[in-house]
């Protein structure tokens, strides 16, 4: 077993610092502040190659694996939990299904411009009466036999990068099935553009943190989409979602991470700084004793969330193994750790740790949605307990 | 087109500075980067590369570590690489390094080589002129443009408070300001290429052309007599006076000192 990153990853990890501290920084605050999509740190993400980074070299992406990902939406997330979320909705909502189950054709079609960064992607699965629990769905695709279009009704909530993408991989209802005596609903997945009529955009949400991300409602009114648009088969909609956000789980898990790091990182430079009674706070035991609790479960996250990413390379290469569990141990270890971490990195900031100056502040708005969307920490629970009473 | 980009590893000042005993940079103990100047050589020679197609090679004489900003060349879009490392050339002051990296240059085919203006480390701004001495090729120094035109290389050359555009005929040397161009950042998959990639590591038997006397140590005019930090000149006066007054005050200290 080694823990130690390879050259190339020695590599990545100093670019994406760089670029992070250089073009991500200086604009995290503004974008929290505006709750402005940062499309030009998108164009600049798109130019270095940094929207396809999983992505085989046939289908315009860099080639790399998934730990190069991870560490990518790892130093974003530890200046601005925005721009993380956005790279990470992209690559692992909506780019890797297609990948994975798309056809030829869709494949040659969406994935160059998506990986090259001239289209954005996003995923729709949440209604606000569904989301991990899928049978809640009510968006409905019916297939039109005459003009081979598939006719979508319904509308989807939270959807990342919502009115910013080309690209939706979109989840909805196809008809009723019986199984094991009851009948439930047939799930599908769908490739939907952005353009297409009767897609449109409902409200904005108004958020705690994240605030640069576009997350709005997507609605369908008879919209319809070629028949070929189907995603995988038809009926395989669910295992198409939830591989989906297995992978998602990982990206979100790096960018709890980064938060988690970041606010470390900048609490360690306060400390030393800031003084009281006569001396720096962090010669007080108190604050001493926090940071090395702060940093160990920093570390721990990070050798699960790596871990994730060494899995799921694994099933790149084989198409088997699952990672599923150690996907939703690293996004729930993760997420709590960087609410417990950003939580103590304003507390240990004192008053000033409250306000905006401070880029803690955000971190903690930031770091409480790792731990409810692609899955609550709730659910994280129910995958691992269920693979362990299995 | 044929570009050669000379290179230098050199210390990363934000990790401090050590020397060894006898005031040589101890570079094995610090942090350690592209020279910003020769960074901005790289992005101009990579720019013409996009514009007008070009092949690059990167060169940089340093310890087997220098791999690094090699390695870093060729993630950026740099073509080939070329190390040239032996202990016997350590210690090497300009004339004894530029000395040897002509020599590996003479081993290439080559339209323009690009050097930075100056190392962040010794700041000598020698070993590209002297290069082009050593290649009884024309160099153009200070460059804050570069722009090819045929067989022609067209060169701002920062001048006081002015430019000169100076025309030159390739092959020809042009040093880089590191103001000329805004160096891109890696790719992730340029990454990974380049660390797979085959750099070319030449020894002092690989280098033909080169008289022992040139080199190493040995072969440096140079000798350092003494080097160390700089020293706290102690703190400073502080006065709290009114606006008028403090102008009065600094006029007064100005003409004490006579600086005006």
């Amino acid at each position: 077993m080694d823990f130690t990153l390879k050259k190339e990853h020695e590599m990545a990890r100093q670019l994406f610092k760089d670029f992070a501290q250089n073009e991500v920084k200086p604009l995290a605050q503004e974008t929290d502040e505006t709750e402005i999509f940062p499309r030009v740190t998108v164009d600049k993400l798109a130019k270095y190659g940094m929207l396809g980074i999983p992505v085989p070299r046939e289908y315009g992406g860099q080639g790399c694996d998934i730990l190069t990902y991870v560490l990518c939406v790892e130093e974003l997330a530890k200046v601005c939990g925005t721009t993380s979320v956005i790279v990470s909705a992209h690559t692992s909502l909506c780019i890797d299904p297609i990948l994975t189950y798309g056809t030829e054709e869709q494949k040659q079609k969406y994935i160059p411009k998506l990986a090259t960064g001239e289209w954005l992607g996003a995923f729709g699965l949440t209604e606000p009466g569904a989301g991990t629990d899928a049978q809640g769905q009510q968006t409905k695709a019916v297939l039109d036999e005459n003009t081979h279009e598939w006719v979508i009704n319904g509308s989807k909530c939270f959807i990342t990068n919502g009115k910013e993408a080309d690209v939706y991989v979109l989840i909805a209802v196809t008809g009723l099935i019986e199984k094991r005596g009851r009948t439930q609903k047939e799930i599908s997945a769908f490739i939907v553009e952005k353009g297409t009529p009767g897609f449109t955009f409902g409200t904005k949400e108004k958020k705690m943190g994240i605030r640069g991300s576009s997350t709005y409602e997507l609605i369908f009114q008879d919209c319809r989409i070629p028949e070929e648009n189907l995603l995988g088969k038809k009926g395989k909609g669910f295992a198409i979602a939830m591989h989906s956000l297995d992978g998602g789980r990982i990206g979100i898990a790096a960018q709890a991470l980064g938060l988690a790091e970041g606010a470390l990182d900048n609490t360690i430079a306060y400390v030393k700084e800031r003084k009281q009674f006569g001396r720096a706070i962090a010669q007080f035991q108190n604050t001493q004793f926090q940071l090395a609790d702060m940093a160990t479960k920093v570390e721990a996250a990070k050798m699960l969330v790596y871990r994730a990413a060494m899995k799921k390379a694994q099933f790149q290469i084989d198409g088997k193994t699952s990672y599923s569990v150690e996907a939703a141990m690293a996004k729930l270890y993760a997420a709590e750790v960087a609410m417990e971490v950003t939580t103590k990195a304003v507390q240990l900031h004192g008053g000033y740790g409250y306000t905006r100056e401070y880029d803690v502040e955000r971190m903690m708005r930031d770091a409480k949605i790792t731990e409810i969307y692609e899955g609550t920490s709730e659910v994280q629970r129910m995958v691992i307990s269920g693979s362990i009473l299995a | 087109m044929k570009i050669v980009v000379c290179l230098k590893q050199v210390p990363d000042t934000k990790g401090g500075v050590q020397f060894n005993p006898d005031g040589t940079l101890n570079r094995a103990a610090m942090l350690a980067i592209m020279n910003p100047d020769d960074k901005a050589g790289l992005e101009a020679a990579l720019r013409i590369k996009d514009e007008c197609g070009a092949e690059v090679t990167v060169i940089t004489m340093g310890l087997p570590k220098a791999t690094d900003v090699l390695m870093e060349a060729l993630a950026m879009g740099a073509d080939k690489a070329i190390l040239i490392t032996d202990r016997v050339l350590g210690g090497a002051d300009t004339w004894a390094t530029s000395s040897t990296v002509a020599a590996g240059i003479k081993k290439l085919d080559y339209d323009l080589i690009i050097t930075g203006r100056q190392a962040i480390d010794g700041d000598t701004a020698q070993v590209g002129p002297q290069i082009s001495e050593h290649l009884d090729i024309p160099v153009i120094s200070y460059a804050q443009d570069i722009k090819i035109d045929g067989d022609y290389v067209i060169v701002q050359r920062q001048f006081d408070d002015r430019y000169h555009v100076l025309k030159a005929k390739m092959p020809c040397l042009v040093t880089a300001l590191g103001e000329l161009a805004q160096p891109r950042y890696m790719t992730p998959g340029g990454i990974f290429d380049a660390v797979n990639a085959d750099i070319t590591v030449w020894s002092r038997a690989d280098l033909t052309d080169l008289d022992d006397a040139n080199i190493g140590l040995a072969g440096s005019p140079t000798k350092i007599a003494k080097a160390s930090d700089k020293v706290r000149k102690g703190a400073g006066e502080k006065v709290t006076l009114d606006p008028k007054e403090s102008v009065d005050y600094i006029m007064g200290k100005l003409n004490e000192k006579h600086i005006i």
